[in-house]
């Protein structure tokens, strides 16, 4: 089972009190962008064994959105942190680096 | 004006706990920044109890005040004053940004009472309610089976939960369930 601690309430969250969001870190490309980028951000999703980046939703508790680094292999947790931001915070990149040596995601990496 | 009655309308049942519908109670959403000295302030006038700490829930003379979400506090108070006491906080937090709202008739509540209750709440919600993990004060929001609700334990050792008044049979029918008299499990004893 996936237990993650909400970074918001910090409360030990298992899975049935969050609903899944997707993949964090997501850049839209709206009205004005190529059709290449439009349909990269519509279609395109990493789908990694390892590292992975997400979003979650406390949905039966404080409601809020936030972030969370975590391997889709094993089910480990690496680190929760805020939605509010556009790229995980150094500390959280430091996490994995010490458990996942090398990895990246995307743009980015350990 | 219409008789106000509550979900069940004071319905109870005895298994292995007591639940019982609490009754009419006053609930007010109240959303604004929990550090604001304003805020503070007239919480305590209108409740008596001071903004709580993350995930507690905290009783003054006239109400009570539960800690939703970093920005949300619930307060509890007497069902007939809850307008008065709406106006009171739209008042003293005009100018600030801010959202209070009655949602006393959206609201049902449970008590949960007994020796048992920790194992009856532990069937239907994913909380640790180990001796010494949840204690009095402590407010939690979760889920119950399929709908989402919150509770907290009292100073006597009984758990009120609080869901949606349009599940609120569903809810107590599932708190009878788990208090069936002969589905002890006996895991907290």
């Amino acid at each position: 089972m996936l237990i993650l601690e909400c970074p918001y309430c910090g409360v030990h969250a298992e899975e049935t009190e969050l609903h899944g969001g997707g993949e964090a870190h997501l850049k839209r490309f709206g009205p004005g962008s190529s059709d290449d980028d439009f349909h990269d951000y519509l279609f395109m999703r990493e789908n990694p064994r390892g590292v992975h980046l997400e979003r979650w939703r406390h949905v039966n508790g404080c409601g809020k959105w936030f972030h969370a680094a975590r391997c889709t292999q094993t089910l480990e947790v690496f680190a929760t942190y805020s939605a509010q931001t556009t790229e995980p915070p150094q500390e959280v990149k430091d996490k994995i680096s010490a458990k996942r040596p090398g990895w990246s995601w995307r743009e980015f990496k350990g | 004006m219409s008789n106000a009655v509550s979900v069940l309308n004071g319905a109870s049942f005895s298994g292995l706990v007591k639940v019982a519908d609490s009754g009419l109670g006053g609930m007010i959403t109240l959303r604004g920044d929990h550090a604001s000295a304003t805020l503070q302030a007239v919480v305590k006038s209108v409740t008596g109890a001071e903004v709580p700490a993350i995930r507690k829930i905290t009783f003054g003379a006239a109400g009570a005040v539960a800690w939703m979400t970093p920005d949300e506090l619930l307060l509890l108070v007497d069902y007939a004053e809850v307008d008065a006491v709406v106006a009171k906080l739209s008042e003293a937090l005009a100018g600030e940004h801010h959202l209070a709202v009655n949602v006393s008739d959206a609201r049902a509540c449970f008590s949960v009472e007994g020796e048992a209750a920790s194992e009856v709440i532990a069937k239907v919600a994913p909380v640790d309610l180990a001796p010494g993990k949840f204690v009095a004060g402590d407010f939690r929001r979760t889920r119950f089976s399929q709908i989402a609700a919150a509770f907290w334990l009292d100073e006597a050792g009984v758990y009120h939960v609080v869901c949606f008044r349009s599940v609120g049979e569903y809810m107590f029918n599932l708190l009878k369930t788990a208090a069936h008299p002969q589905s002890k499990v006996g895991v907290y004893a």
